[in-house]
């Protein structure tokens, strides 16, 4: 076979080739491609390895901020406290001493005497400062209650909550720790006969500002980042889709048109901060809105998420095939018509994907925001887009900077409600593309 | 290769007289840029009949086509120079709306393009955007008959609000008719209408063109000579630009007065 087969290579044109060096080479070709394969995987495993870090340290750093520490305590509202007359007025009911109230169900409830002044100044400053409040919403709402005796879950002081969940130091000696040996032990007391217990923290999303971390929420941020978000889409969307479809249907092909193609493409590569400047410059320093406004931020994001939806929406229009543009042309229909009934509809999914990342995008911006004085303490809700608000990403930066064990909690935690908005963004725009995907 | 004994051809060419000739072209330039296209095209197109224009790929038969129904304006670098006139009125007449005109030539594409909506809407697009119907009632009876003509009405009369891209190939292809047919054109262009077709469904759309032709000017390009030969009474050869030659179909096949359409249509080049 082999003596056969010699004469006849030296007769073929290509390179004679022995069945060993063929196999060499077929295996090393194979070897070629499962390396290529196994460098990828690696890559991605890299990736995923990186991100489950991420994901990983900030729940658990963050996921108690979604815990607070309460005291259930039965304080009665003793009329007595509420003046004179009954029933009594809107002013008594805005000036009695809630506090007090407080402290003396917290007394009786761990056993101290309100005679003794240090022992009832220490015993007090267990519950939050802002106890009082609560207790007076309460009975703003209903003033019926006074003279009753009402459950109420007191907010505990935040060094109270540090150590319900585990990060206080007891071995630190007494006179450098936030909490002496004596409110220790009212405090295991207190948590062994329950009325001291930990509770799903609503406050986080309704408080707004506060230096006290048991009173610090992310609501006002959570307002000023929806007004934001309504104002880019109002503004972006409309404009954004309305120059793309110029630009890509009408516009002329020339080098003016060019230049602006070009400088579209610039400027979504622009760096944020810049358009932070801009909105500086323009929307406070010469149009006079003022700072720290949520629609000076509004505009801000608008004008930065607009070259992400022009170009989006840009390459959304030019995916509709020409066939059917000239399948409308061909019966009648004006250039207009060929694009509002058939190009648009076909184009909704891609312009809906893109603006919904750019949205994604600009809730995540914080670096223009620091720019026009989003970095606020803002404590009321803000009713307009005209009041000083704070946005998510800015309300993170703040709290980052704080000391106490509480903020850093409430960093973590507050960086979880922010991924977890856009997930759902971007998971919503990967539906809305897998769902509406055409073939033609 | 080609079958000059078809029984289509043995019917009497036709009458194509000078009375009813529908388009008129004279000496049709078109340029691309600096390319020039289509050199001092002349041809009478005769109305209720079918005019086949046949050639080599990149010959100009479409982009004459296209000139038809000003579909070529949509090209910014293309330039139409000489004069086309339908019934004696210059469609490159400056005042003339080129949105009307197009109501009045019809065009049928190379592949199949249904709108992506119902059967129904698809043939009702025209209608309503030239306002043909005053009423549903009249509606539902243009979208109707245009199917009727299209030869579809019995395959789709029960899924009316089905979408017409869930149709096959050859069903899309006789729905865009009926979309053409729709808007009661007086010129239907077809442009290789059953060039993404199968034999069955292609059959299907010549005898379709063959009962439309009763009623309409049709003019096709087709890159099948049996097709030509099948379903028009006048055919044009196209070649580099240049209309070649032109004449009863019967003719062009049978005894072509140019070399190049004896080499052409035995199969020589193309």
């Amino acid at each position: 076979m082999t003596v056969e087969s010699a004469p006849m290579a030296t007769e073929t044109l290509a390179a004679p080739r022995s069945k060993e060096s063929a196999k060499k080479l077929i295996a090393k070709r194979y070897a070629a491609e499962r390396r290529f394969r196994a460098y990828g995987i690696a890559a991605i495993l890299f990736g995923l390895a990186f991100l489950v870090a991420l994901f990983s340290t900030i729940f658990v750093r963050g996921y108690t901020a979604f815990l607070q520490s309460a005291f259930t305590l039965p304080v009665h509202l003793d009329p007595s406290a509420f003046g004179s007359s009954t029933p009594p007025s809107q002013s008594d009911i805005q000036m009695a001493d809630y506090t007090k109230l407080a402290n003396r169900a917290l007394f009786q409830a761990l056993g101290v005497d309100p005679a003794n002044k240090a022992e009832a100044k220490a015993a007090g400053a267990l519950l939050s400062q802002n106890a009082d409040t609560q207790i007076r919403r309460a009975v703003e709402s209903d003033p019926s209650l006074i003279g009753k005796t009402v459950d109420f879950n007191l907010l505990a002081h935040g060094n109270v909550d540090t150590l319900m969940k585990g990060h206080f130091d007891r071995t630190v000696p007494e006179n450098r720790r936030q909490l002496s040996d004596k409110q220790l032990g009212w405090l295991d007391k207190a948590a062994e006969q329950g009325f001291l217990s930990k509770h799903f923290n609503t406050g986080l999303f309704t408080y707004g500002a506060s230096s006290k971390p048991e009173t610090a929420g992310v609501g006002v941020a959570l307002v000023g980042s929806l007004y934001m978000m309504l104002i880019v889409l109002l503004v972006a969307v409309p404009l954004g889709v309305a120059a793309a479809v110029y630009l890509e249907e009408f516009a002329p092909k020339n080098l003016l048109t060019d230049t602006i193609e070009v400088n579209i493409n610039n400027l979504a590569a622009v760096p944020s901060i810049v358009f932070g400047l801009l909105g500086l410059a323009i929307f406070i320093n010469f149009m006079g809105i003022p700072r720290s406004a949520a629609l000076v931020g509004g505009l801000v994001l608008a004008l930065m998420t607009l070259p992400t939806i022009i170009i989006a929406t840009r390459a959304a229009v030019a995916a509709v095939p020409p066939s059917i543009r000239e399948a409308a042309l061909g019966v009648g229909a004006s250039k207009m018509q060929s694009i509002t009934h058939h190009v648009l509809p076909l184009a909704v999914p891609g312009i809906l994907t893109g603006t919904i990342i750019g949205l994604a995008k600009a809730l995540g911006e914080t670096a223009p925001l620091l720019m026009i004085g989003m970095v606020a303490f803002v404590v009321d809700f803000p009713k307009t887009p005209f009041d000083s608000a704070t946005a998510l990403p800015v309300q993170i930066y703040m709290w980052a900077t704080a000391a106490e064990r509480g903020f850093v909690e409430r960093t973590a935690g507050a960086t979880l409600i922010l991924l977890a908005f856009l997930v759902c963004m971007n998971v919503t725009a990967v539906i809305l593309r897998r769902r509406y995907e055409r073939r033609w | 290769m080609l079958n000059v004994t078809t029984p289509e051809l043995e019917r009497p060419a036709h009458i194509g007289s000078a009375s009813d000739t529908k388009v008129v072209a004279k000496d049709v330039n078109v340029y691309y840029g600096e390319k020039h296209a289509l050199h001092n095209v002349s041809v009478n197109i005769p109305d209720r009949g079918v005019m086949a224009f046949i050639g080599p790929s990149g010959c100009g038969k479409s982009t004459f086509l296209r000139c038809i129904n000003r579909m070529n304006d949509t090209i910014p670098i293309c330039r139409v120079t000489g004069k086309i006139t339908i019934d004696g009125e210059d469609i490159y007449d400056p005042s003339l709306d080129v949105v009307q005109l197009r109501a009045r030539v019809g065009m049928v594409f190379q592949k199949p393009n249904p709108f992506p909506k119902s059967i129904y809407e698809n043939v009702a697009y025209g209608p309503r955007i030239h306002g043909l119907a005053g009423s549903k009632a009249e509606l539902d009876q243009i979208v109707q008959s245009s199917l009727e003509r299209a030869a579809l009405w019995k395959e789709v009369k029960d899924r009316l609000n089905d979408p017409g891209t869930g149709l096959s190939g050859g069903q899309q292809q006789r729905l865009c008719i009926a979309r053409a047919v729709a808007v009661s054109p007086e010129v239907i262009l077809m442009d290789e209408p059953c060039s993404a077709l199968d034999p069955i469904a292609t059959a299907k759309v010549e005898e379709l063109i063959d009962e439309l032709k009763k009623n309409f000017c049709i003019i096709i390009v087709t890159h099948s000579m049996q097709q030509a030969a099948r379903v028009s009474q006048r055919t044009a050869f196209f070649h580099l630009g240049v209309l070649v030659e032109e004449g009863a179909t019967n003719d062009i096949f049978t005894n072509p007065t140019d070399q190049r359409t004896q080499d052409y249509i035995t199969g020589r080049f193309g």
